[in-house]
C-alpha cells in the first residue's frame, strides 16, 4: 500500500512508520494517504468502530497540536496537518454511510448528489437535478405525493382529515422500514466487498468488484431517495 | 519551562480573570486591589489616562461618555450587525464609520476598535500576573464563547497581540470549564456544560474518556446573557420613572448607569431573597424606588431564559443523545446563579446540575489547565487532551448565491476540506472565492468570513487550470487557506480581505506598546510644556525685578516671591509634572500684585505719553496666569 512506503526519519534517520518515527517517536511530515491507510486498516467496509475510536484517541494523544505547544514551527505545522487529517479520516470512517461513499470515491465511482444541499442548490440555480425514482417505489411515491398534495390543500383551508393523516403516517412507516432494509442490503454488499478484498485483486475478480461497487452505489441512491421522501413527509406534517 | 509563565485568561463580557497552575491546582491571580474579578470596563480619566477594571467603574456613572463596558458584544462585528445592541447599550460609535469597516467606539475624544479596548483589559490582567510573579508574562491561553465565529475569534486573538500577549490557544469557554471540573477525579461519561454569562450563552456536550475531553456537539447564542436581563429591568425602571415621576431620563447617561447599578444589585439579591428593592438617586435630587418580587422577576426573564432551550435541544440532537444519556451537568457563568435558570437546566437534562465550582472563576481556571498542558504538562495534566469542535459550518459561495458546506459544524478541529477550482475565461489569472460560516442554505444568510482572490494562476485555456484550495480550521477554530495550481505546481497567492476583521498591518499598528508610548509621550509632553511655562514665568519675573514696581512691593512680598522662585528653579528640570505645576501656580499667585503694579505703571506711563516699554507688557506674568489655561477637559 502506498502509505506504508517507509523512508527515514527527518530527526534520527531510522526507518519510520507512517506518522512517527518508530525509533525516536518524532512526528513526521504528512504523506498523502487514504483514510484507511492512515489508520493502518485494510480497505474494508466492515469496521470495528470501537477499535477505530481507540486508535483515534491513541493517535490524537500523539498528533494533536496541543502536544506540540513547545515544539518548533516545523513540527507544529506537521502536527496541525497530521491531526486535521486524523480528524477528517475519523469523521469519515466512523459513519457507515460516509465510509461507504468514501470508498466508492476512492475506487473511482462518481456519486450522485442526493443531499438536501444539492436539492436546494438545484432549486436556487434552476438547474435540473436527476431524481430517478427507484422502480419498486414508483407506485408508492405516486400515491404518497397525491396524499401530501391533499394535505397541503386541507391545511390551507384549515381542515383536518384524520383518515388522510393516518394514510400518510402509514406510508411514512413503510418508508422508514424500507430505509432500514436498504441499510441491511448495503451491509450485504459490504460483506461481498470485504470478501473480494480478502481474496485479493490478482485472481481476475475486477469485474466482480466493479459489480459490487455499482450495486452499493445503487443502494445508496435508493436510500437517499427514501430519506428525502421521509424528510418531505415530516416537513409536510410539521408545516 | 518554569521560567516562562503561561497564564489562562477568561476575557468576559462583564468580568475578566487571569489564572495559572500552581502545582496541581489552578488558582486565580488577584489584582492590586485584592479582587479576583477585573470588570471588563475601560475609562479615560480627567487627564486622559486609561483606567481599567474596578477603578474604571465609577466613571460609568460620573462620566458615562468616557467609559465603556460589554465591548465583547462588538468583537468581530460590523456596524450593520450591531443595530440592536446600539438600542440597548450606550456605545458611541465614531462618526466617520463606513459599512464593512471595523467598528470604532468613542471614549471621551478618542476612538478605539473593540479589539483595542479588549486589549486594554488583557493588558491589565497581564500586569496583574506580572506583579504577582515578579516576572514578565508574554504567553496566554484566552477563552472565547464556543459559539464565536471566525471573525470574533480572530478579533480576540488580535486583542491579545495588541496587548503584547502571544495567544497560544483560544479555548472555548464551556470546554475550559470542563477541564477545571474534570481535573480532580478521573471521570468517564457524557457531560453537559451550560454556560450563561454576562453576554453570551453556550451549551457543549462532551464525552470524557481517560483524560480525553472530546466535544461532541456545541451550540449557543453569542448575544444572550445577564446583560439582557439587566436591560429588561432598566427598561422597566425607565418606564416607571417616566410614568410616576414624569421624568424622561433615557438620554441621561448618568441616570441610566445609576439605574443599571441598582438593577444589577437587585438581580443578584433575587437569587437568594424573595424580593428586592430598586433604590436610585436620580440626578437632580429625585428618588426612584420600587420593590420587585421574585415572581415578577421570573415572569420578566422567562423569555430570555427560554431562548437557551433551542440551542440545548439542537446540541442534543446533533450529538445523537437523549437527556437520559447525560451523566452530569455543569453550570458556568454568573447568570446560572439565578434559581429559574437552574430549574430550567434541571428540567431539560433531568438531573441536578453541579454547582461546586464558582461559576465566575471556573472558565479562567480551565484556561490555566490548558495553559499548563500547552506548556508541556505536569503530572496531573499529562494524560489530559482536549478535542474541540467548530461550532459553525464552513461553506463557500457557489453559482446562484448558494452556500456549499465543506466543513460541517461539530467537526473536531483541526479539520480540513479541499476544493478544486478552475477558470471560466482563456488566460484568466485570478479566481475569486467567497468563504462563509453558518447553517443557512443561501450565502446571503450566512456570515461572510472573507473574500479570497487567488492570484497568479498561470494563463491557460479556460477550464484547464486545476487549483487546489485547502481550507483548514485550526485548533483555535480559526480558518487558514492555502492554494496551489496543480498543473504547474505553482502556489497561488492568496489575497485575504477579512469581511469584519483587522488586517495584520492594522493590528501591527495598534500594538499596545504604542499605547504605552502614547501614555508615556503624554506624560513627557506635560512635563515639557510645564517646564516651558516655568521658564517663561521665571524670565518675566527676572525682568519684573528690574521694574520700579518691584520696589513697591513690601519686603515680605519680595521675600515670598524669591523663595517660590528658588523652589520652582529647583524642580523645573526634574520629571515631576505635579511639582513643576505646583511651583508655577504658587509663583503666579505670589506675583499677582507685582503684575498689577507693572500694568499700572505701564498704563500711567502711556497716559503720560511715554512710549510703552516693550519689556513691560510682553507675554510674561499675565500669560502665565492659570485662569486662561485649561486642562484637558
Amino acid at each position: 500500500m502506498p502509505g506504508e512506503a517507509t523512508s527515514s526519519c527527518w530527526s534520527c534517520g531510522t526507518m519510520r512508520a507512517v506518522h512517527f518515527c518508530s525509533s525516536c517517536g518524532k512526528v513526521q511530515p504528512p504523506v498523502p494517504v487514504d483514510y484507511f491507510t492512515f489508520f493502518g486498516f485494510p480497505r474494508k467496509l466492515n469496521l470495528d468502530t470501537s477499535a477505530l475510536e481507540k486508535e483515534f484517541y491513541a493517535l490524537s494523544r500523539r498528533l494533536h497540536p496541543d502536544v506540540f505547544g513547545q515544539a518548533d514551527t516545523r513540527e507544529r505545522s506537521w502536527s496541525l496537518e497530521q491531526s486535521s487529517m486524523l480528524n477528517d479520516a475519523y469523521r469519515t470512517l466512523k459513519d457507515p454511510i460516509k465510509r461507504t461513499e468514501y470508498l466508492l470515491r476512492l475506487e473511482g465511482v462518481e456519486l450522485e448528489e442526493q443531499s438536501k444541499q444539492a436539492t436546494e442548490k438545484a432549486r436556487a440555480t434552476g438547474e435540473l437535478k436527476k431524481q430517478v425514482v427507484p422502480p419498486d417505489l414508483l407506485e408508492e411515491v405516486f400515491e404518497l405525493n397525491m396524499h401530501l398534495e391533499e394535505l397541503r390543500i386541507q391545511k390551507k383551508l384549515g381542515e383536518d382529515d384524520p383518515a388522510l393523516l393516518e394514510e400518510i403516517g402509514k406510508a411514512k412507516l413503510s418508508l422508514e422500514e424500507k430505509y432500514e432494509a436498504l441499510f441491511n442490503e448495503l451491509k450485504t454488499e459490504w460483506n461481498n466487498w470485504d470478501k473480494s478484498v480478502d481474496n485479493g485483486t490478482a485472481d481476475g475478480t475486477n469485474d466482480d468488484r466493479r459489480r459490487i461497487l455499482d450495486k452499493m452505489l445503487d443502494v445508496l441512491n435508493r436510500r437517499n431517495y427514501v430519506r428525502n421522501l421521509v424528510r418531505d413527509v415530516n416537513e409536510a406534517l410539521e408545516n | 519551562m518554569a521560567t516562562d509563565y503561561i497564564v489562562g485568561i477568561d476575557l468576559g463580557t462583564t468580568n475578566s480573570l487571569v489564572a495559572y497552575m500552581q502545582g496541581d491546582s489552578p488558582v486565580v491571580i488577584p489584582g492590586e486591589d485584592g479582587l479576583n474579578l477585573v470588570p471588563s470596563v475601560v475609562a479615560l480619566d480627567e487627564k486622559n489616562q486609561i483606567i481599567v477594571g474596578n477603578a474604571a467603574r465609577r466613571y460609568l456613572i460620573e462620566t458615562p461618555e468616557r467609559a465603556v463596558y460589554s465591548v465583547k458584544r462588538l468583537m468581530g462585528r460590523g456596524v450593520e450587525d450591531i443595530q440592536d445592541e446600539l438600542k440597548l447599550f450606550p456605545f458611541q460609535l465614531a462618526e466617520d464609520l463606513h459599512e464593512g469597516e471595523v467598528l470604532r467606539i468613542k471614549i471621551g475624544e478618542r476612538t478605539y476598535t473593540p479589539p483595542e479596548i479588549s486589549a486594554l483589559v488583557l493588558r491589565q490582567l497581564k500586569r496583574n500576573a506580572e506583579r504577582f510573579f515578579g516576572a514578565s508574562v508574554t504567553q496566554a491561553v484566552v477563552t472565547v464563547p464556543a459559539y464565536f465565529n471566525d471573525a470574533q475569534r480572530q478579533a480576540t486573538k488580535d486583542a491579545g497581540r495588541i496587548a503584547g500577549l502571544n495567544v497560544l490557544r483560544l479555548v472555548n469557554e464551556p470546554t475550559a470549564a470542563s477541564l477545571a471540573y474534570g481535573l480532580d477525579k478521573k471521570k468517564h461519561g457524557i457531560v453537559v456544560v451550560y454556560d450563561l454569562g454576562g453576554g453570551t450563552f453556550d451549551i457543549s456536550i462532551l464525552k470524557l474518556h481517560d483524560g480525553i475531553f472530546e466535544v461532541i456537539a456545541t451550540n449557543g447564542d453569542t448575544h444572550l446573557g445577564g446583560d439582557d436581563i439587566d436591560n429588561l429591568l432598566i427598561a422597566l425602571a425607565l418606564d416607571d420613572i417616566r410614568g410616576d415621576l414624569g421624568l424622561d431620563v433615557r438620554r441621561s447617561g448618568e441616570a441610566v448607569q445609576r439605574i443599571r447599578k441598582a438593577v444589577i444589585e437587585a438581580k443578584i439579591a433575587l437569587s437568594s431573597q424573595p424580593s428586592a428593592t430598586l433604590d436610585v438617586d436620580l440626578p437632580g435630587g429625585k428618588k426612584y424606588q420600587r420593590e420587585i418580587s421574585l415572581e415578577v422577576f421570573e415572569q420578566m426573564i422567562q423569555r430570555i431564559v427560554d431562548r437557551t432551550v433551542g440551542p440545548c435541544k439542537q446540541a442534543l440532537k446533533d450529538a445523537g443523545l437523549k437527556p437520559e444519556q447525560i451523566d452530569e451537568v455543569v453550570l458556568v457563568g454568573g447568570s446560572t446563579r439565578i434559581p429559574k435558570v437552574r430549574r430550567l437546566v434541571q428540567d431539560l437534562f433531568r438531573r441536578a446540575p453541579h454547582t461546586d465550582l464558582n461559576p465566575d472563576e471556573v472558565v479562567a481556571l480551565g484556561a490555566a489547565v490548558q495553559a499548563n498542558i500547552l506548556g508541556g504538562g505536569s503530572e496531573i495534566t499529562k494524560e489530559m487532551l482536549l478535542l474541540d469542535v467548530t461550532p459553525l459550518s464552513l461553506g463557500i459561495e457557489v453559482a446562484g448565491g448558494v452556500t456549499d458546506k465543506i466543513i460541517l459544524r461539530n467537526s473536531t478541529v483541526p479539520a480540513s476540506a479541499t476544493q478544486y477550482y478552475t477558470t471560466q475565461v482563456d488566460g484568466q489569472t485570478n479566481v475569486a472565492i467567497h468563504v462563509l460560516q453558518g447553517e443557512r442554505e443561501l450565502a446571503r444568510d450566512c456570515r461572510s468570513l472573507a473574500r479570497f482572490d487567488l492570484k497568479g494562476v498561470p494563463p491557460m485555456p479556460a477550464g484547464m487550470p486545476r487549483i487546489e484550495v485547502k481550507f483548514l480550521i485550526d485548533a483555535n477554530g480559526i480558518l487558514r487557506v492555502s492554494a496551489r495550481e496543480q498543473r504547474s505546481g505553482k502556489e497561488a497567492e492568496i489575497d485575504v480581505q477579512p469581511s469584519y476583521g483587522l488586517t495584520d498591518e492594522q493590528v501591527e499598528n495598534m500594538l499596545l506598546e504604542s499605547f504605552d508610548y502614547a501614555e508615556e509621550d503624554f506624560r513627557q509632553r506635560q512635563v515639557i510644556e510645564a517646564r516651558r511655562e516655568a521658564d517663561t514665568i521665571l524670565t518675566a519675573l527676572a525682568k519684573g525685578k528690574k521694574n520700579q514696581a518691584w520696589q513697591e512691593l513690601t519686603s515680605d512680598e519680595r521675600r515670598n516671591v524669591e523663595t517660590l522662585e528658588k523652589a520652582l528653579v529647583a524642580v523645573k528640570d526634574g520629571d515631576d509634572y505635579h511639582a513643576i505645576r505646583g511651583g508655577i501656580d504658587a509663583l503666579n499667585e505670589a506675583t499677582m500684585r507685582l503684575a498689577e503694579l507693572m500694568m499700572d505703571t505701564a498704563v500711567s506711563n502711556a497716559l503720560k505719553g511715554k512710549a510703552m516699554d516693550d519689556t513691560d507688557l510682553e507675554e510674561g506674568l499675565q500669560a502665565g496666569h492659570p485662569v486662561a489655561k485649561a486642562e484637558f477637559e
